[in-house]
C-alpha cells in the first residue's frame, strides 16, 4: 500500500478525535473558577482556528487571542518601501517568499511595482535564488528575507551558499525576527492609568516551527518570570485542542510549565545545526519595528558587517527611503495584537480595511487576526 | 529550421492566407466557413444563447489539455450552462511574431477535437499577429451561438427547494496550472478537468431532471460560484465541507501551497442547483460521466447571500469569494 499524504494527518483532523477533546475541555473549564485567554502567537495557528472553527468549540470561560505570529502581516511599510524601491531600480530582479508581494506599503505593493515593470518573483524555496542569478548574470538579484525562526537558516543556507560559490550578483535585504522577543514585549505591554489597558493574556499556545528550529527552550522565561503557561502546539485541529487542554490542565493542577504538545516534531534544545549557522551570518539588531507593534527590542536579525557587501541596505543606502512610517490611525491592530480589542471592534473592520486593501497587519495575510475574521467570519 | 508564423501573415496577403488555408482551413472547414464571406449567414430555429470569452493561459500546453481545447471547452460550456446546445462558433486568434507553426497546428487540431465533442462548427476566424515581445505567445478569443434546449434555467430562481451538486471531484485546473507554471516539480498524476460539458448537460435534459440553475467553476472555483448565487438568489447556501469531492492530487497541492480546493479554477466542473425531488437521479446521470460528483449543499434563509461551510464536529464558516492573485502562504 503507497502511503498517501493524507495518512499523514487524516487522525489529526478526525472529526471524532475532535469532538472528545472539546469534551474534555469543557469539563476541565468547568472545574476552573475564572476565564483563560490563550495566546496562539503563530499565524499558522490562527489559521487552523479560524479554518477549523474551533472557537465555536471552546466554553465560554476559554478564548482565543490571535498574536503577531504572520511575518508578512508585521512588515512595517517603510520597509516594503524598501522591496518596492528596490524593485524598481534598474537590472535588480527582486525575490521573495509567496504573499509577501501584496502587501502594500506607502508607495504600494510589489505587485505594483511588477505591473509598472519591475520584475518581482517568489519563491518557495531561497536556493531558487541561485538559478534565477545564474540565468541572468548581468542582473543582481535581491532577496528580501522575510519570517521567524522558521525560514532565518535557509536564507542564512542561501548567504553560505553564495559565499561559498563566489556567486557575485545575490544580495539580501534582511527582515527576519524572532518570537520571544514579541511576546515579552506584549506581555510588558500596560498602561499605568487604565487597568483595563493591560495584556489580557493568561497562556501561549506556543510556535512550533519556529521551535523546531530554535528548539522548544526559548520559551523557557515565560513560565518562570512571567508566569504564563506555554503549550508549543502542532498545527492541525486535533494538536490544537489537545494544546489547549494541556494549557486548562496546568491551570487546574496549579502546575506553570514548558510543555510540547507538538513531541513529533519539536524538540527542547532545537535544530543546533540551523542555529548555528543563523548565528554565523546574523547579528540581533537592537530595534526592529513591528507593524502595529512599534519598536521592539531585539527582536530583528541584521547581516553581521563583515558581510555588508551583501546588505542590500549597505549597497543601495543611498536609494532606499530612511524615515519610518507611522500606522494607521484608526487601525487598532495594536491592540488586538495585545489581547486587548477584537477585529470586529475595529471602526474600519471590513469597510475602509479589507483583505484586498489592508489598512493594517491583522488584515494583511490570510494569517493575520482580521483577515482570518473577514474570510471564515465569527459565525457565533 | 522549424517553421514559425511570421509578421506578414498578419497582413491580409499572401502570407495570411497560406496560414488560414494550411492550417485553420484544414482542420475547421464546413460548408459554413468555406464560403468565405465577410460574414456567415446561419440558420437558428429557436432561441439562442451567446457568449464569449478570451483564453490566455501560460503554459500554453499543460497535462490535461493546451490553450486551445480550453477556449472550445470554455465558451462550449458557457452556453451549454444556459441550457443550449452550442451550435456556432467564431474563433480569433491573436499571434505573437515567431510563433512555432507545428505548435499551432497542435492547438488548432485540439480545438477540432472539441467541437466533434460538441458538434459545433466555426463559422468565422480572424488572424493577427503582433510583434515579438508584445504579447505573450497566444491569445484566442471564441464566441459562441448555442440553440436553448432547455428555457429558464437562470441563477436569480434558487430557493430553498433546491439541492446543490457539484459534476466531479474540484480544483484540478488551478492546481494544475499553478504547478506547471511555477515551475514545482511535481511527480503526480495531476491532470486539468478541461473537458466539454454539453454531453452531461444533454443528459440531464433528456432525463427531464428540474435544473435551477448551472455554472462552470471556472475562475474563482466553486467557491465563487457559490458565492454568485447566493447573492444573485438571496439565499443561504450551506455546504458540509465532507462531501465536496477533492481528489489526493489536489488536496496534496493545497496542503503544501496553503490554498483552499473551492477557490481554484476549473475547466471542465459544474454547479449544479436541481430541485430536491430530482437530486439523486440527478446525481446517477452526473455519476455516469464521472464518478466523484457528488451532492455537496443545500439552501436555507439563515444566513442570506451568504456561504456556510459544516465541518462533521458542528462548526462552521463563512466561504467567501476568492480575492486577489493566488499566492502561497509562507509559513
Amino acid at each position: 500500500m503507497s502511503l498517501e499524504l493524507r495518512n499523514l494527518y487524516d487522525d489529526f483532523r478526525d472529526p471524532q478525535t475532535i469532538k472528545a477533546y472539546a469534551k474534555l475541555i469543557e469539563e476541565e473549564a468547568k472545574k476552573l473558577d475564572r476565564s483563560i485567554n490563550i495566546m496562539e502567537v503563530c499565524g499558522g495557528h490562527t489559521h487552523t482556528i479560524m479554518k477549523y472553527g474551533l472557537p465555536q468549540l471552546m466554553p465560554k470561560n476559554v478564548k482565543f487571542i490571535h498574536g503577531p505570529g504572520c511575518p508578512v502581516c508585521i512588515m512595517p511599510k517603510h520597509r516594503i518601501d524598501h522591496a518596492y524601491t528596490l524593485a524598481m531600480q534598474k537590472d535588480v530582479i527582486l525575490v521573495t517568499l509567496g504573499d509577501m508581494i501584496k502587501v502594500p506599503g506607502s508607495k504600494g505593493s510589489l505587485q505594483d511595482a511588477r505591473s509598472k515593470g519591475a520584475d518581482v518573483r517568489f519563491v518557495y524555496s531561497p536556493m531558487e535564488c541561485v538559478k534565477i542569478a545564474n540565468e541572468n548574470p548581468d542582473k543582481r538579484v535581491v532577496f528580501f528575507a522575510i519570517g521567524f525562526e522558521t525560514t532565518t537558516p535557509m536564507s542564512a543556507t542561501l548567504i553560505d551558499v553564495v559565499q561559498k560559490q563566489g556567486i557575485k550578483n545575490i544580495l539580501f535585504h534582511i527582515n527576519h525576527v524572532t518570537v520571544p522577543e514579541v511576546m515579552e514585549e506584549l506581555i510588558n505591554s500596560r498602561d499605568e492609568h487604565i487597568d483595563s489597558y493591560n495584556n489580557q493574556i493568561n497562556a501561549f499556545l506556543g510556535p512550533s516551527h519556529v521551535s523546531v528550529i530554535a528548539g522548544a527552550k526559548i520559551y523557557e522565561k515565560f513560565p518562570k518570570e512571567y508566569n504564563r503557561p506555554v503549550v508549543v502546539s502542532g498545527f492541525e485541529p486535533v494538536d490544537v485542542m489537545e494544546g489547549v487542554l494541556m494549557v486548562l490542565r496546568q491551570f487546574n493542577e496549579n502546575r506553570c510549565e514548558n510543555e510540547i504538545q507538538y513531541k513529533r516534531v519539536v524538540s527542547y534544545e532545537g535544530n543546533l545545526n540551523a542555529q548555528r549557522i543563523i548565528k554565523h551570518y546574523f547579528e540581533k539588531a537592537s530595534l526592529f519595528k513591528w507593524r502595529g507593534l512599534g519598536n521592539v527590542p531585539n527582536s530583528g536579525w541584521r547581516l553581521k558587517s563583515e558581510y555588508s557587501e551583501l546588505d542590500a541596505e549597505k549597497v543601495f543606502e543611498d536609494v532606499l527611503p530612511i524615515e519610518e512610517i507611522e500606522d494607521h490611525k484608526l487601525c487598532i491592530c495594536g491592540d488586538i495584537l495585545r489581547g486587548m480589542a477584537h477585529p470586529t471592534e475595529c471602526t474600519i473592520f471590513g469597510t475602509a480595511c479589507k483583505p484586498n486593501n489592508p489598512v493594517g497587519s491583522c488584515m494583511v495575510s490570510s494569517e493575520g487576526a482580521c483577515a482570518a475574521y473577514y474570510k471564515y467570519g465569527n459565525l457565533l | 529550421m522549424r517553421k514559425s508564423v511570421a509578421l506578414a501573415a498578419g497582413n491580409g496577403g499572401e502570407e495570411n492566407s497560406e496560414l488560414i488555408s494550411g492550417v485553420f482551413y484544414k482542420y475547421f472547414k464546413n460548408d459554413i466557413l468555406l464560403k468565405s464571406e465577410d460574414a456567415a449567414v446561419l440558420e437558428v430555429g429557436s432561441k439562442v444563447a451567446m457568449s464569449t470569452d478570451s483564453f490566455t493561459v501560460s503554459p500554453l500546453f499543460f497535462p490535461g489539455g493546451n490553450i486551445g481545447k480550453l477556449a472550445i471547452c470554455g465558451t462550449c460550456n458557457d452556453l451549454a450552462m444556459m441550457g443550449a446546445k452550442p451550435k456556432y462558433i467564431t474563433v480569433g486568434f491573436i499571434i505573437e511574431e515567431g510563433f512555432d507553426y507545428r505548435e499551432l497546428e497542435k492547438i488548432v487540431r485540439s480545438m477540432k477535437k472539441e467541437l466533434e465533442i460538441n458538434d459545433a462548427l466555426v463559422v468565422s476566424g480572424d488572424t493577427k499577429v503582433m510583434p515579438k515581445g508584445t504579447i505573450d505567445k497566444l491569445i484566442i478569443n471564441t464566441t459562441g451561438i448555442g440553440e436553448i434546449e432547455k428555457e429558464g434555467i437562470s441563477s436569480n430562481n434558487i430557493s430553498e427547494d433546491d439541492a446543490i451538486l457539484v459534476s466531479r471531484d474540484i480544483g484540478a485546473h488551478g492546481a494544475t496550472i499553478f504547478t506547471a507554471r511555477e515551475g514545482i516539480e511535481l511527480s503526480s498524476e495531476l491532470q486539468s478537468d478541461c473537458a466539454s460539458l454539453y454531453p452531461t448537460v444533454k443528459a440531464l435534459i433528456e432525463a427531464g431532471v428540474e435544473i435551477t440553475a448551472m455554472r462552470d467553476a471556472t475562475r474563482g472555483g466553486v467557491a465563487a460560484v457559490l458565492n454568485e448565487w447566493a447573492k444573485q438568489s438571496d439565499v443561504c447556501i450551506e455546504v458540509a465541507e465532507d462531501a465536496i469531492p477533492v481528489s489526493p492530487e489536489v488536496f496534496g497541492v493545497c496542503e503544501m501551497l496553503g490554498f483552499e480546493p473551492t477557490m481554484l479554477a476549473n475547466e471542465g466542473t459544474f454547479c449544479l442547483a436541481i430541485k430536491q425531488k430530482d437530486a439523486q437521479k440527478a446525481l446517477e446521470i452526473l455519476q455516469k460521466f464521472n464518478n466523484n460528483a457528488q451532492i455537496i449543499g443545500k439552501v436555507s434563509d439563515e444566513h442570506k447571500q451568504r456561504v456556510v461551510l459544516q465541518s462533521s464536529y458542528g462548526t462552521k464558516r463563512f466561504l467567501d469569494t476568492p480575492t486577489g492573485e493566488l499566492l502561497p502562504r509562507i509559513c
